[in-house]
Formats: structure tokens, C-alpha cells, sequence
């Protein structure tokens, strides 16, 4: 049997790891977060994400780690109002900022967000996981769209008669526009078509 | 699915007379998911986020190599980090008292069997200082020559003893040889499925806490808090590889972020966060794999390739079914999957044969994915039926309705319940199959258009080993209050917590409300995987015995803590009969003429399934398997590199799975007509058979959108526009 001991490789390795070490190490923090409405003062290390925050340190476990990459949604939140992936945002660059999860849409006596209800009433999920992420971002979607942002399908104004924006200047939400804004959250049980129908019912209202 | 046998104590005889139906009230009723405010919310819990005191975080170590050995761990950076407890390595992890299961055999060599293996793991106080110091562990392996590429030309391919979970390898029934070539019209076609992966949004995680009483002689208790299918099973596979009684595991599981198989037994990663709880001073250790570490470490389905010849008379009628099945194992532990099993039963072929080869690579342990067998064998069987149809010149739907057998044609028992014929029929009217054109003839723009149609078809399978509690639970008052009633059986989001509360309020004859579930945790009675489909056969039967008996113990007007157990019945009767799910399956799809973009704007579903318990959650498991389905035939490719040893698409960047843009107009209905014979529900279990048929309706409508037929899983543009 051939062997190849893979000497060269260790020792770049030991380089490499001695820079990680230096460069990738982490510094503590002290930062204010208001969470669902509520202050929440602590020290992060500064490589923790904000849904690290949330869910380690703050046992808010609402948002979700689907990926930790940005690439499923499972971890959204709004955070001032606008919706991110938490799991890409550093906490430590939003001292001071305004956080909402699933959790904190519902009111303080249990009282359900419409879209919460929506998606109970539609099925919009099977397993949940992806579900505290599709509703905050759906919260988030509703209110682009109520200021005119306009996605990869919407029809520019000089259209013509297709054009989906409104004369108030909001984007009116057909389906493929909330399938388009709602693509950077996956759910792999396949509930899509009951997600959008919750959607559809919220902002028909 | 494997068929577990984790029996509890049951204090009610078995009966052996056939079972009396359940009279039903909630069941067939719509309430919303039980356990949905929790969900819509995100305060439901799953594994990762119990409220535990002072946790430690586990960041693993992967090989590097694909095969070798590890000679030289240097983990002193590592441990001189601040807020590293422990850095587990071969050399120092704890022994394991069983290594028969050599992927659970987690640290207990320096072999690497596998690029990605575990190799070690960082404990620290951190997940940032974990994870900052796994990436400090210098590493040396022994590397050698691996072997990672599945192809027909090996000459190592073996035959397994059985196919999962204890099908026969081969069957051969007639001559199958001789009717085919003796057969007036053949297809000959060889059909290729690539390496998928299952990626529920949840990744695998377990928290496991190893605490030591301090009194003398006293056992260690082990509470493990898993994403898992089964926490029963969970617990019986891992107490003896720490010489625990099972009495001393606990497992708990109230939500599952999803499985689709890959949560059915336990994988690694429970073993090495049990090893990091162990030198953790009894603080909870929490794993959770990332997204990219689940490519290796939570199973995979095997890429296939299969050769089915088919032999027909002019009229349509088969002579002559042969499915010949090629497929990985890893060379640690083998999982045969059962591919070709459902040509077995399928069609009234009089002659058939079908075998399973494996190769064994240096590659990851492969495992269930949804519909394991049934979803690419039967991709592969439908397909080559919608190509002998076009070789007949007969409709596909025709094609089958004609092949139609009135028994089964493996066993020769009477069916249990088929109405395959009624699917089809139902669902061609539905689908408007009667505006189905010629392959490559429906134009739009630069959007050609086709429709597709397959069959699906999915055993019931029912796994003895449950054991349900029913109790009169007492209101603040002392008075009577509900009924508790408690079986470890698993909602991975298939609707358990509601599906089964409205089995047990109609067997108690009670009020929905009055039911007080308990699931997912291994402190309550045996409850058996959630796998196959069988969960709510398995699990429901049990409940129904277990609320009879308790009315013939306590009557109609229990006091308080009144409370009786029941394992499931068996039921003998039902050897008598050949019990399945069926369903036919449409697809219509636009594919692009310059960019061989495919669309798919209607997808539809009509299922044969026995009772459906509640229609709300079913059509939602019926859809989201057509969408995995769907998935299947156009995105989901495993992309191995045979250099490195690994997947180099894993992650949902590259690894696609379907997006809301994706998913169009998909809709399932079914057939009205409770199976009497399977079960009191009537019920045949509904999770996998959504992605059985709908892989091969996809690609039989490219067909006809295209004239385009592609064999090679899935239908990338790039196949269409080299055609």
C-alpha cells in the first residue's frame, strides 16, 4: 500500500493556525438590546452573531439556526424594523438597536400577529423550524412592499398595463411577488403554497 | 424502515380476533395543530434550546482525509485557549463498551474510514471559543488510497443478505429472462439517481447532560435532550455503548425540526456529545452539526443506478418486469437500499425478477431518506412505463389501468384495500390529462409544455413495540379533568400532537379538549420510530387499545388517577391481506426553449391512503412530499469529489432544494375509503408516498413537453440542451 505522510501540509496548517489564532480571536463587548420590547444589557464576545445573542445568551430561542450561512432564513428577525438574517449579523455592530422575533409579534397577553394566524388557519408549516424565520420575514415583506420597494418581478412603472405598482405608490402583492420576496426562506417540509395562501389573506386585508 | 421491537410492559392481553373499528367523530375533522401556537411563535422547543444552567458548547473535529489513519494530534494551542474545557481526540476519549456499530464506534481508533469522520471535539464555555479552538488542532494523518466512486464496470459489486429492512435481495418469479426476449415490444432503458441529502431545516442536535450522584456506588444518569425520529430507540441504541441501564437514559424530544429519516436512528454526533457531557463535570454539553457537517455525519440516499427491461404484448399487457439495481454502502457499515422492492408488486407482470448489488466505498454511512427505495426505485419503474407506453402507442394512464392486477402479485393475497385505478382515473378527469398533446408538439413562446403522469405506492407498514397510558387526570378541584394520555412516539412535524389527540378523544369518546397528549420523551411508555409511514398505524392502534381497555378497567366515569396501559395489538387477520397505499401522480411542466429552464405550474396528487385522520395536516404532508418530489427530479444532487473524498456542494447555496419561487400550484386530494383491514382508524400512513410517484410524472412530462428523455437524475438544463 502506498502511504504519503502529509508532513507539508501540518506544517502550513500550524502557520495558518497561528495567524487564525491571533486574528480570529474575540474581544468582549458590553451592548443594549431592546428584544421584543424588552432592554436587555450584556457582554458578547464580538464574533457572536446577533442570533447567538439571542438564543445563547439571551434564551430568546425564537429565530432559528438553520444554516448559520445566510442561506435558509430559518434565523430571521427584524431589527429595526427591517428584516436580516441574524445569523449574518455581528451583535455587536447593533448596540442600542430594536429587536422583534416571532415571539415578540404576538402581543404581550398571547394574542396572535395576523399573519401567525394566518399561517395556523392556512397550515403554513409541518415541522415550525423555518416558521418564527417565514413570519418575521413575511412582516418585513409587507411593509417593503406597502413603501414601494420593488422585487426582481415587479413591472416597472412604464410597463404599461402590467405594471404591478400601485398609484399610491405601494407594490400590490400577487402571488409571484410573494413567492419572489419570500424566496430566502426555505422550508424543506414543502409548505409553500400554504405559505403563500397565509400571505396572500394578510395582505388582502 | 427497521422494524423495532422495544417492547415495554403491558398490563392488556393481546386480543387476536380482528380489530373493531373506530367510531369517529374528530377524526376526519380539521382542527388546527395542536402544538401550532408554539410554532408560530418559535416557542416551541426543540433539542438545542431547553432552558439548561451553564451549558458548555461542542465543536467537532472532521478527517481531513478519505482514508488513513490520524498519527499526530497536536492539541496544545487549543487547550491553552481561555474557556477550553477539553479537547476529545482518539487517544483520550472515552471507551465505548460496544463497537459493533462502527459508525457510532465515535473516537475509539485513529482509523479514518471516511472523509468528514468525527476525529475529535472542543469543549469549551463558548460556541465562538469552541469553534475558534477546533480550528487550532494540527492534525497529521497516515493518508491512503480511497475508493469512493459507485459505477456498474466494478468487479467488487456484492450481493447484501437482505435489503432494508428484510426484504429478499433478489426475487425471480416465471422466467422473466426468456418473456422478454420473447416479448413482441421491449424497453431496455438504464436510469440513474444521484447522492441526495436530506437537510431538514433543524439540524441534528443533542444536548446531553451526564450527571453522577454523589452518593457512593450510585449509577451515572445520562439526559439527553436529541432531535430525534425516535427517543425510545434513541435510548436502547445508546445505553449499552455506555454500559447505562436503559432506566438510567433519558431522551427528550417534544419538536422535531423535521428528518425525513435522517433523525430515525441515532447518528454519531449523539455519541460524541455524550463522550463531551461525560468530561464535562455534569454541565450540559450542547452539538448541534452545522449545516455543512450534515453531509457526513446524518446519512445520505445512495445514488443508484437501475436497469429495468420491460417486455409487453402489442395491446400493453406485461410479459415481463426485470429491475436490476446497482447502489453504495459504506465499507463500515452497510445500508441496502430496497430500490427495486416495489416492482415486486406493482403490476400484473406475469414474469418479473428484480436484484440489489452493492458496492461498499471509503465513503459516508448512507441511511433512510424519505421513501428509501420506493422514491427513486419507483422514479426509474414509472419512467420506463411512461417509455413502453410511447413504444405501445398507448396513453400512460391506459398503459397502466391495463396492467392492473386484481391480487398481489408477490404474495397472490387479495389487496387490503387498491384503488390505483380510481387515482388514475380520478385524477386524469381532475388534471385535464385529456389536453395532452404529442411529446415536443404544445408551444408557447419560447416555452415548450408538457404533462406527466406515474404511480406511487407505499406499503402500511404497522412496527409492534408501543405501549400507551390512558389516566383520569384530576381538575384544580380534585374532580375528574381530562384524561392524560402518554406514548413515546415522535410529531417531526407530521402532525402527531394533533393526529393522535383525535385518535384517543374518539377512542375514549370524549371531547378533543379533554385529551392531554404526552409524546417525545422516553420517561413516558415505549413509543416506536417514526419512520416507514408507520407512526400513526403503529402508534394509533396502540392508543385505541389502550383507551379500550381502560373503559373496560374503569367504565365510563373513571375516578382521578385511574390509569391503564396497552401495548399495540397485532392483529392476524390482517396477514391475510396485501396492505399498501397507491396514488397517481401529474406533473405539467414549461421548459425553455434557449435556457432548458423548467418550470412547473401544477403539480396534482390523488392518493389511495386508507382514512385520512385529519385533512388539514395530510394535505400538507401529501404536498410537501410532491414538492420533495419535484425537488428530486429537478435540483437535489449530491456533488461527490472523488479526489477529496467529500461533497462539495454542502451547503443550501449549492445543495438546492426547492424555494417559494419554486412551488406553484400543487394540490392532493384523495379517495374517500378507510382501510378497515389495516387498522380501527383506517388509516394507512401518508409521510413518504407524496415523493414516490412525483419524481417520474416531472420527468415524463419534460418528455412530452421535450421528446427529451433524461435517464440522470435530476433534469438539469444542461441535459436538455445537449439533447
Amino acid at each position: 500500500m502506498p502511504h504519503r505522510r502529509c508532513h507539508q501540509r501540518a506544517a502550513y496548517a500550524q502557520v495558518w493556525h497561528r495567524a487564525v489564532g491571533w486574528y480570529w480571536g474575540g474581544v468582549d463587548f458590553q451592548l443594549t438590546l431592546r428584544v421584543d420590547g424588552e432592554a436587555r444589557s450584556l457582554t458578547v464576545d464580538t464574533r457572536t452573531t446577533l442570533l447567538d445573542t439571542l438564543r445563547d445568551r439571551l434564551s430568546v430561542t425564537s429565530p432559528k439556526k438553520g444554516c448559520d450561512h445566510g442561506q435558509c432564513g430559518a434565523c430571521t428577525v427584524l431589527l429595526d424594523g427591517r428584516r436580516v438574517l441574524s445569523c449574518l449579523t455581528l451583535a455587536v455592530a447593533h448596540d442600542g438597536a430594536e429587536v422583534t422575533t416571532a415571539g415578540g409579534l404576538a402581543s404581550a397577553d398571547g394574542e396572535l400577529h395576523p399573519l401567525q394566524r394566518a399561517f395556523l388557519d392556512h397550515d403554513g408549516f409541518q415541522c415550525g423550524y423555518c416558521t418564527p424565520g417565514q413570519i418575521c420575514s413575511a412582516a418585513g415583506m409587507l411593509a417593503e412592499a406597502a413603501a414601494g420597494h420593488p422585487s426582481a418581478v415587479t413591472a416597472a412603472a412604464d410597463d404599461g398595463p402590467d405594471s404591478q405598482g400601485g398609484p399610491d405608490g405601494t407594490v400590490a402583492l400577487s402571488d409571484d411577488e410573494i413567492r419572489e420576496r419570500m424566496s430566502g426562506n426555505l422550508c424543506r417540509c414543502g409548505a409553500y403554497v400554504n405559505i403563500v395562501a397565509a400571505i396572500r389573506e394578510v395582505s388582502a386585508k | 424502515m427497521s422494524r423495532t421491537d422495544d417492547g415495554g410492559s403491558a398490563h392488556a392481553t393481546q386480543p387476536s380476533e380482528p380489530l373493531k373499528p373506530l367510531d369517529i367523530r374528530s377524526v376526519g375533522t380539521s382542527p388546527q395543530r395542536l402544538d401550532g401556537p408554539g410554532k408560530v411563535t418559535g416557542t416551541a422547543r426543540y433539542a438545542w434550546e431547553h432552558p439548561l444552567a451553564a451549558p458548555l458548547y461542542v465543536h467537532p473535529l472532521q478527517a481531513a482525509v478519505a482514508r488513513g489513519r490520524v498519527v499526530v494530534m497536536d492539541t496544545g494551542q487549543a487547550e491553552a485557549l481561555d474557556g477550553v474545557l477539553a479537547v476529545l481526540t482518539p487517544y483520550n476519549a472515552p471507551r465505548l463498551a460496544d463497537t459493533g456499530d462502527a459508525e457510532l464506534a465515535v473516537l475509539q481508533s485513529e482509523e479514518v474510514a471516511f472523509r468528514g469522520q468525527f476525529i475529535g471535539a472542543v469543549v469549551a464555555e463558548t460556541a465562538e471559543v469552541a469553534r475558534h479552538a477546533a480550528q487550532l488542532v494540527a492534525v497529521e494523518y497516515e493518508q491512503l488510497p480511497h475508493d469512493t466512486e459507485l459505477s456498474t464496470g466494478r468487479s467488487d459489486l456484492y450481493r447484501p443478505e437482505v435489503v432494508n429492512p428484510t426484504y429478499p435481495t433478489d426475487t425471480e418469479d416465471g422466467d422473466a429472462e426468456a418473456a422478454f426476449a420473447a416479448a413482441p415490444v421491449t424497453v431496455d432503458v438504464t436510469y440513474s439517481t444521484p447522492m441526495e441529502h436530506n437537510n431538514p431545516m433543524e439540524p441534528h442536535t443533542c444536548v446531553a447532560v451526564w450527571e453522577v450522584p454523589e452518593a457512593p456506588g450510585s449509577q451515572p444518569r445520562l439526559t439527553l435532550y436529541d432531535s430525534t425520529q425516535g427517543a425510545h430507540q434513541v435510548r436502547k441504541t445508546l445505553a449499552p455503548l455506555f454500559e447505562l441501564p436503559p432506566e438510567s437514559v433519558r431522551v427528550v424530544s417534544p419538536h422535531v425540526g423535521g428528518g425525513f429519516g435522517s433523525k430515525g436512528m441515532p447518528h454519531a454526533h449523539d455519541v460524541l456529545a455524550v463522550m463531551a457531557a461525560k468530561v464535562s463535570g455534569g454541565r450540559p454539553a450542547k452539538l448541534a452539526l452545522t449545516r455543512q457537517q450534515m453531509f457526513s455525519l446524518a446519512g445520505h440516499r445512495t445514488p443508484t443506478v437501475q436497469r429495468l427491461r420491460l417486455g409487453a404484448d402489442s395491446s400493453g399487457r406485461l410479459t415481463a418486469l426485470c429491475h436490476d439495481v446497482i447502489e453504495q454502502t459504506s465499507r463500515i457499515k452497510e445500508f441496502a437500499e430496497q430500490t427495486g422492492v416495489a416492482s415486486r408488486m406493482m403490476y400484473a407482470a406475469e414474469n418479473r425478477s428484480t436484484s440489489h448489488r452493492l458496492a461498499a466505498l471509503d465513503i459516508p454511512v448512507p441511511s433512510w431518506m424519505r421513501a428509501p427505495g420506493e422514491a427513486p426505485g419507483m422514479f426509474a419503474a414509472e419512467a420506463a412505463m411512461d417509455e413502453l407506453a410511447l413504444a405501445c402507442g398507448i396513453d400512460p394512464v391506459e398503459l397502466r389501468v391495463r396492467n392492473e392486477p386484481g391480487t398481489d402479485p408477490e404474495s397472490g393475497r387479495p389487496w387490503s384495500g387498491r384503488h390505483l385505478v380510481q387515482c388514475l382515473r380520478t385524477g386524469a378527469e381532475r388534471f385535464g390529462w385529456d389536453r395532452r398533446t404529442g411529446p415536443g408538439t404544445r408551444r408557447e413562446g419560447d416555452w415548450l409544455i408538457g404533462m406527466g403522469v406515474a404511480s406511487s405506492t407505499y406499503p402500511a407498514y404497522a412496527f409492534p413495540g408501543s405501549v400507551a397510558e390512558i389516566e383520569r387526570r384530576a381538575d384544580g378541584g380534585g374532580g375528574p379533568g381530562g384524561y392524560a394520555v402518554r406514548i413515546g412516539a415522535a410529531d417531526l412535524g407530521t402532525g402527531t400532537w394533533t393526529a393522535l389527540t383525535q385518535i384517543a378523544a374518539d377512542a375514549l369518546d370524549c371531547p378533543l379538549g379533554e385529551v392531554h397528549l404526552e409524546i417525545g420523551d422516553t420517561d413516558l411508555p415505549s413509543g416506536t420510530v417514526a419512520g416507514g409511514s408507520s407512526g400513526i398505524n403503529s402508534w394509533g392502534s396502540t392508543v385505541v387499545a389502550a383507551a379500550r381497555a381502560f373503559r373496560e378497567e374503569h367504565g365510563a366515569a373513571p375516578a382521578p388517577g385511574a390509569r391503564t396501559r396497552a401495548s399495540m395489538p397485532s392483529d392476524p387477520a390482517l396477514r391475510n391481506y396485501a396492505a399498501h397505499s397507491f396514488g397517481a401522480q401529474f406533473a405539467e411542466v414549461r421548459v425553455h426553449t434557449g435556457t432548458g429552464e423548467v418550470r412547473v405550474p401544477r403539480m396534482l396528487g390523488v392518493f389511495s391512503t386508507g382514512r385520512i385522520i385529519n385533512p388539514r395536516t395530510a394535505r400538507s404532508q401529501f404536498i410537501g412530499g410532491m414538492v420533495m418530489g419535484m425537488s428530486m427530479a429537478l435540483f437535489e444532487e449530491s456533488v461527490f469529489d472523488h479526489g477529496t473524498g467529500h461533497v462539495v456542494n454542502h451547503d443550501f447555496a449549492q445543495y438546492h432544494v426547492p424555494t417559494c419561487a419554486d412551488v406553484l400550484d400543487i394540490d392532493a386530494v384523495w379517495l374517500d375509503e378507510p382501510d378497515l383491514h389495516a387498522n380501527p382508524m383506517g388509516a394507512k400512513g401518508i409521510g413518504e408516498i407524496g415523493i414516490v410517484g412525483s419524481p417520474a410524472a416531472v420527468v415524463n412530462a419534460v418528455h412530452n413537453a421535450t421528446g427529451i428523455r433524461v435517464r440522470d437524475l435530476p433534469v438539469t438544463p444542461d441535459k436538455l440542451l445537449r439533447s
